[in-house]
């Protein structure tokens, strides 16, 4: 197996309501900022990340359209799905093409196209990443399971609804030095608490927007980077993906992502590193109570006090260890198939030295945190500053 | 000797007062109250209809009946809010009380009187023995137009009954039927609300047929007012039962148990059968009981049943009728009820 | 228009509370699986759900997905059945404001959804407090 690096990253300009941008369009803009970031003139092979473009716009068949409208085709072009965890499944399928030796350059992007159908129809999309017969034939939402895991987290450990905001607090202070971010401004705990409630107890702020975006990197072998890189060359230590159950009520603990910590394990184990080394993570706050549960998954915080990190500016830019410095789901936006390229891309910036007034100082170890649904699936990956 | 085996009732926690309507459409609650000699009726949430509570009314009488449900071959529910126009609201029910695959089913029509209707056709089925046990559900959700004097009255409600040879709870003594082509009240296909001819609907429909059937099942059976412990007459609104019970001599005491109309409404093809489940739950061994049903277009049917020595031990194995119609209840304003009823008018 | 077929044969499930208990370890599986979960096995017997059972976690959804937009404000949540067996419904005929992790509750035969003005209903079951 080869080590594998970055060499390059691109976004689409801006996260948000893309009116005049079609899927392909959003794809295409951020592939070929990653492509000339990296300043490759071919590629070996591409995966898209994307949930459901045909939810959400009727279209299948994506890693054909976008290999076609990049105008990298012949080369294999394939979509991974895995619900929220599109993105970060992605990476991964592309890590493991490049490590294994078979291809050289791999792209890799995600995307969403959310706003072409009605809120509550992209409400109902979204739901697919639920247990369909058994969990969205009874009317739950994503709001409504994460409120329902949110509840038991509260009851048991005594989290409090202004733990949850001081998330989307903090997150949305980082997102506002992120001009790519959908939401580029602060927010306070009093506005959290004061917004209208969608599933007791989350509010509207609790909770990650509806976004059209795009992410892309661009893979290559870590002895090629090292020789072509123009950028500072960054490798992936590890690459760790686990599913969980598709149902909440099927998990023993409803308050514990347990297929994050699994893949968490095994992604400290391939890199032979721990939580204490993480220096700067991005996780999946697709809801307030999924960054506090998701910080327990990882280890980063004991089981229980992950309601405290957020609140005690532990996970704060210039805290302990900084969580979600882009901005997070929460205030940078959630295309649910680019969320997790995007992580990868906060990540790269930091371990770059690139990431302007976000920079976590000296950072040279990060971490990305990507699931889907309730934590049906999870995926983890460590990069090092080389 | 054939008869009900076992009985359920299930009544929506719903409520809506007369004065809610009233104050609506600018109408004198007082008089309307005392006109109709009622106070509040039911409404169903909008996740009821009549298939709905026929499933929970029917799983409370199998429960008292204490049999298999796979040995019933007939399930028949009389409505006149049928979920579907098409296709019995009895195969969901079957299915759901695991009365399936062997087993008939159709739905019963005659306005208020289609439940009534079940439950003779299941008797006669049990009696001639084609079929072992039939399941009978008087069930409606009905409709009254806005602003019309039904809207104060229609009501939601089921009552189911298990029919059987052996081991009833309430023998049937006999059975009378008298039905005519009078056009009091009815609705034509695809019309959402019915139409009634006003005063119309009292002495020759209401009074004609029920008075007719009592007088028949009376003179059939050489019986008279006093032969009785309880009699249930279809319930429209509070006076008409009285008002029929008065003519035919008998006691309001003989009526009261089973005239649940002034704080339930008119459950149309529940009204009487409904009442008739709230007899059972206080009928002692021997009680005889008149049941007389009226539907609209027009016809009544008449019962006399005789309870058992089985009754004590079936009763107490399901809530009572009293304890849905007194207990538990969510009253609801005017606009409530009519998103509940889908009477406003949506965006497609 | 949805094919029927799709909730045709979840029936004996929604309707009858129809689970599969796997003959070597007991764990019940609703809805039935063929191999399962706990031991991997893949022999079953039909049983029933219990039909009471305790909430075990809830939350009043106020945003609905298009199938539900005219149902909000409801409450949905975990229940824990007397079997032990867990299944997420909604929780109907309560006071938002009452609802409580541990509450008893009872499983009744409700129209889940229906499919317009003339597509199918589709039935199951939701839960009221006892």
């Amino acid at each position: 197996m080869r080590d594998v690096a970055i060499l390059g990253v691109g976004m689409n300009k801006k996260w948000g309501e893309l009116w005049d941008m079609s899927l392909r369009d959003v794809f295409v803009e951020a592939a070929l900022n990653a492509v000339d970031d990296a300043g490759v003139d071919h590629l070996d092979s591409m995966y898209v990340g994307c949930m459901t473009s045909g939810l959400f716009v009727g279209q299948e068949h994506v890693g054909c359209l976008m290999a076609d409208y990049l105008s990298t085709t012949p080369i294999p072009a394939t979509r991974v799905e895995s619900a929220c965890a599109s993105g970060g499944a992605a990476f991964r399928q592309g890590f493991i093409e490049v490590a294994s030796g078979i291809s050289d350059y791999v792209l890799v992007g995600g995307v969403e196209k959310m706003t072409d159908v009605s809120g509550d129809e992209a409400t109902s999309a979204l739901s697919a990443a639920a247990d369909m017969e058994y969990e969205a034939y009874h009317g739950i939402t994503f709001p409504g399971l994460y409120a329902l895991m949110a509840r038991v987290h509260m009851e048991r450990y005594g989290t409090t609804s202004q733990q949850l905001a001081h998330v989307a607090v903090k997150n949305h202070k980082h997102g506002a030095m992120n001009p790519e971010a959908q939401y580029p401004f602060e927010v306070t705990v009093e506005d959290v608490l004061g917004s209208v409630m969608v599933a007791d107890p989350l509010h509207i702020l609790d909770c990650s927007p509806i976004t059209d975006g795009a992410a892309a990197v661009v893979l290559c072998p870590l002895d090629t980077a090292r020789k072509i890189s123009k950028k500072p060359v960054v490798q992936v230590l590890a690459s760790a993906q686990a599913s969980g159950t598709i149902a909440l009520h099927s998990r023993k603990d409803m308050a514990w992502i347990k297929s994050t910590n699994q893949a968490a394990s095994k992604a400290y184990k391939m890199a032979g590193k721990g939580p204490q080394d993480i220096q700067v993570a991005e996780v999946h706050d697709c809801f307030t109570i999924a960054e506090i549960m998701v910080l327990e998954a990882l280890a980063l915080v004991e089981r229980g006090k992950g309601g405290q990190a957020a609140e005690s500016g532990m996970t704060a830019l210039g805290g302990k260890i900084p969580v979600n410095t882009s901005g997070g789901l929460k205030a940078k936006g959630h295309p649910v198939g680019a969320t997790g390229v995007a992580q990868v891309i906060e990540i790269i910036r930091q371990l770059r030295g690139e990431a302007g007034p976000r920079q976590v100082k000296g950072a040279r170890i990060g971490l990305t945190q990507n699931m889907g649904g309730t934590g049906g699936s999870s995926v983890v990956h460590i990069f090092g500053a080389v | 000797m054939a008869g009900i085996i076992g009985y359920g009732a299930y009544i929506p926690r719903n409520r809506i007062r007369v004065e809610e309507i009233a104050k609506i459409w600018g109408a004198d609650a007082p008089s309307y109250k005392r006109g109709l000699g009622l106070e509040e009726k039911s409404v169903p949430s909008p996740d009821q209809d009549t298939i709905t509570m026929s499933v929970e009314a029917a799983k409370k009488a199998i429960r008292r009946a204490g049999i298999n449900p796979r040995e019933i071959g007939a399930v028949y529910v009389g409505s006149e809010s049928h979920p579907y126009a098409v296709k019995p609201s009895g195969t969901v029910l079957a299915e759901a009380i695991g009365a399936t695959p062997e087993c008939h089913s159709a739905s019963f029509e005659f306005a208020c009187k289609a439940g009534s209707e079940a439950m003779f056709v299941c008797l006669c089925q049990v009696e001639s023995g084609r079929i072992r046990y039939g399941l009978a559900v008087g069930a409606d959700t009905s409709q009254g137009a806005p602003g019309d004097a039904l809207e104060y009255s229609a009501a939601a409600g089921a009552a189911a009954f298990l029919f059987g040879k052996e081991n009833a709870i309430a023998e049937v003594d006999e059975t009378y039927s008298y039905m005519t082509d009078t056009p009091d009240f009815w609705r034509r296909e695809y019309q959402h609300y019915p139409r009634h001819a006003g005063r119309f609907t009292g002495e020759p429909a209401y009074f004609k047929h029920v008075l007719a059937a009592a007088r028949g099942i009376m003179s059939k059976t050489g019986m008279g007012a006093k032969d009785f412990a309880y009699a249930v007459f279809h319930q429209p609104n509070g006076k008409f039962p009285l008002n029929a019970a008065r003519q035919l001599g008998f006691s309001r005491e003989q009526v009261e148990t089973g005239r649940l109309v002034p704080k339930l409404g008119n459950t149309y093809s529940g009204s009487s059968p409904l009442g008739l489940t709230a007899i059972l739950d206080v009928a002692k061994a021997g009680d005889r009981i008149l049941m007389v049903s009226y539907g609209s277009g027009a016809g009544s049917d008449a019962f006399i049943y005789t309870v058992t020595g089985r009754i004590e031990e079936a009763r107490g194995k399901a809530t009572t009728t009293r304890d849905m119609l007194d207990n538990n209840k969510v009253y609801l304003d005017y606009g409530t009820y009519c998103k509940y009823r889908g009477k406003i008018l949506k965006a497609e | 228009m949805a094919n029927p077929a799709r909730y045709w044969r979840e029936i004996p499930q929604r309707y009858r509370l129809e689970a599969a208990r796997c003959t070597s370890c007991g764990e019940i599986s609703f809805p039935p699986r063929l191999i399962c979960p706990q031991c991997r096995s893949r022999k079953f017997e039909t049983v029933t759900l219990k039909e009471n059972g305790k909430i075990l976690t809830y939350t009043v959804t106020r945003v609905g997905p298009s199938q539900f937009a005219d149902q909000t404000p409801y409450a949905v949540g975990v229940v824990e059945l007397d079997d032990g067996v867990r299944i997420m419904t909604q929780i109907a005929d309560c006071d938002f404001d009452k609802l409580a992790a541990g509450q008893r509750v009872r499983l009744e035969f409700r129209r889940i959804q229906k499919q317009g003005d003339a597509g199918l209903l589709w039935y199951g079951y939701k839960c009221v407090p006892v």
